[in-house]
């Protein structure tokens, strides 16, 4: 069971540079995303076709997997299933013992760092290299993501360069400039990307139609790691599966421009099975279960499967804005990790998430294949007090309960809110300073104030109405 | 039981509320591949960083060699199928028959022509056909010099796609050159890909 969300978000909250950079990164991809999305000209009608893609192939999923596995077979390619991380971990430590290599390359991929991937290989005694820029200063500060698209973006030039000087060889004289930074990376990738032997991806979408499974990426790591090793192993969650290849035509417009606020990402590689002389001689595609069945069980929460990780509801999130990634101990973050952590791993382990959300709406309105977040947040709010089991959180919502009650009584009687409100304010003066409540609320209300100053309010609406109206 | 049927047996309890006779996919307009505008391209490609210029369909070799020039490269690697009057007078070809991989790093660049291009968001696409080649050949190289004959421009993804349906072979959609933007959100052209794109819309 992970911490709860309030306690982990502290952490983050007091942490002024990442806060800094957060900030800076949220609303630089917001901008270049409204940049290319307010240039298709029916964009709304682009999101309705994603979701209606992303819907059919839910509601029909086995179908499209068993067709899938059809598929890629007759293309030359080997499927594997497997029901839960481990499985999945020992089929992939399998395949590259069997390809008679003790290393692999890696494309950034999100399914394997749920799966924790990268450990269990080593536990087997196998290397896995990541080679994603921001994946590499990760895997080498033994740090965690923190952003689905930029995951290093906690840290800054200087802190890479120090990591870089410590970690690679021949960097000695390397300064802090981004493209020295990423010169170091291609130097220090380049010899094995020729050599290893096994490369492991993920799948942005593979194709029940065609078999042809697809891998969007920036750097050309992605291209190194599917076309170099005679051995391709790709992990996909059963959730990557498109019904048809004309559905690629809809994702491959909705998925750079809402990510990364580009037209179209540098690279999208598609492969078919095998293709002898072009590519790796083997290709195997493990489908991961872990938890998605149980998303899928739930008619509403589902819709969470339709995610294609483009990260536009994180750069949205006033939430994700102020805490990062980190806050949700989960691979995947923001508002979609809100509801797609608690229902992959049960309730009960992530039990706060679904509180870290205002219900501000925002997630849903930028979500290129239109998931209802918010919706499905309040869902689960009410699972998670119908089903949780008892423990502190479950005394906290019970107060939290009566306190509502309490409310509604206030809120039902003009008089009795009326009076409600000037005894608030009676009590709240012995709290402010000059205008200002600072860290001084207390009991279940000091949230309010932890990490910023409340504005003692002077008078209420209704008496500014009156004053100035009546 | 196996992992598969198990997975599926999930799955099939899962789904007990959809009925039975719902169609298993969504139903999508089918797309007559439109032409794209080629100025629409230019302008597209170039905004990646991509240098791109226009000439007459006898004219590619001088572009060629032109860039080839820019980039002071003297030894192309060449697919099978390049058209012989592409190739310029100042630069060695290496045809890949094939070439071992330390010869193809090795190379100061590839030209290759590309399937097909999309105006709209300044994509080039390559499926292993005629004039492209295996996919190492363009990815190694720091250097990428791509013919696009105009009247392979289609107007936008689905087009783009549309064409594609029947391909089997490897397909790689290239936007530009190689990019990151990991540190601090600065655009750096070129990790790991090559840093340097050059197309010649030709015709």
């Amino acid at each position: 069971m992970s911490r709860p969300f309030p306690e982990a978000a502290r952490e983050a909250l007091e942490n002024t540079q990442l806060r800094h950079n957060l900030r800076v990164a949220t609303h630089t991809i917001r901008a270049k995303r409204n940049a290319v999305v307010s240039e298709v000209p029916d964009w709304e009608a682009l999101r309705d076709r994603g979701a209606r893609i992303k819907e059919a192939a839910m509601r029909h999923l086995d179908v499209h997997l068993e067709q899938l596995e059809r598929s890629v077979t007759a293309a030359g390619g080997v499927v594997h299933w497997a029901r839960d991380a481990d499985e999945a971990n020992a089929t992939v430590a399998r395949l590259v013992r069997e390809a008679g290599s003790s290393e692999a390359i890696k494309v950034k991929s999100l399914a394997t760092d749920e799966i924790g991937l990268n450990d269990a290989l080593a536990r087997e005694g196998i290397t896995a290299h990541e080679t994603d820029l921001a994946e590499l200063i990760v895997q080498l500060g033994h740090d965690r993501q923190s952003h689905i698209l930029v995951p290093a973006i906690h840290r800054n030039r200087a802190e890479i360069r120090e990591l870089f000087r410590r970690e690679l060889a021949g960097t000695e004289d390397l300064t802090d400039d981004p493209p020295a930074l990423a010169e170091a990376a291609r130097r220090h990738l380049r010899e094995r990307f020729l050599s290893v032997g096994v490369g492991i991806s993920g799948a942005n979408f593979a194709v029940a139609e065609t078999g042809t499974v697809c891998v969007v990426e920036s750097e050309g790591n992605g291209r190194m790691c599917t076309t170099l090793p005679r051995v391709l192993i790709t992990v996909m969650g059963i959730e990557k599966v498109l019904p048809r290849f004309a559905d690629l035509g809809v994702m491959l417009q909705l998925l750079p421009r809402s990510s990364t606020g580009e037209r179209m990402n540098p690279y999208t590689s598609l492969w078919t099975g095998v293709t002898a002389g072009d590519g790796p001689e083997a290709f195997h595609l493990v489908l991961l279960d872990a938890g998605r069945t149980d998303v899928l069980a739930d008619s509403i929460g589902r819709q969470a499967l339709h995610c294609i990780r483009c990260s536009a509801c994180l750069n949205v999130c006033p939430v994700y804005e102020r805490t990062g990634g980190h806050a949700y101990e989960s691979t995947y973050p923001g508002p979609i990790g809100a509801i797609l952590t608690p229902q992959l791993r049960g309730l009960e382990s992530a039990p706060t998430l679904p509180w870290a959300s205002s219900l501000c709406g925002a997630c849903y309105e930028v979500c290129p294949v239109k998931i209802d977040i918010p919706s499905v947040l309040v869902h689960l709010r009410g699972r998670v007090v119908r089903e949780a089991k008892g423990d502190g959180w479950r005394a906290r919502i019970a107060g939290e309960r009566l306190a509502m009650e309490a409310m509604a009584r206030v809120f039902g009687s003009r008089r009795r809110y009326e009076a409600a409100q000037r005894a608030a304010r009676a009590g709240a003066w012995p709290l402010s300073r000059d205008g200002k409540i600072e860290r001084r609320l207390p009991g279940p209300m000091a949230g309010w104030t932890q990490a910023r100053d409340l504005p003692a309010p002077k008078e209420s609406f209704r008496d500014w109405w009156r004053r100035e109206r009546a | 039981m196996s992992a598969r049927d198990e997975i599926l047996g999930r799955i099939r309890t899962a789904l007990a509320d959809v009925p039975a006779d719902e169609p298993a996919a969504a139903t999508l307009r089918p797309v007559d591949p439109a032409p794209g505008d080629v100025d629409r391209f230019a302008e597209r490609a170039a905004d990646y960083r991509a240098t791109v210029v226009r000439v007459a369909a006898g004219e590619v070799a001088s572009a060629v060699a032109a860039a080839c020039e820019r980039h002071d490269a003297r030894r192309l690697v060449a697919p099978d199928g390049l058209p012989d009057d592409w190739a310029p007078e100042a630069a060695e070809l290496l045809v890949d028959a094939p070439l071992d991989r330390d010869t193809v790093a090795g190379a100061d660049g590839v030209l290759t022509t590309c399937a097909l291009a999309i105006a709209e968001t300044g994509t080039i696409v390559l499926d292993a056909g005629a004039g492209q080649g295996r996919r190492a050949l363009t990815l190694l190289p720091d250097l990428h010099i791509c013919v696009v004959p105009a009247d392979r421009i289609v107007a936008g993804v689905p087009d783009a796609i549309a064409r594609l349906a029947a391909t089997r072979a490897p397909i790689t959609f290239i936007s530009g050159p190689s990019a990151t933007s990991d540190i601090e959100l600065n655009r750096v052209e070129g990790v790991h890909g090559p840093r340097r794109l050059e197309i010649i819309v030709a015709g």
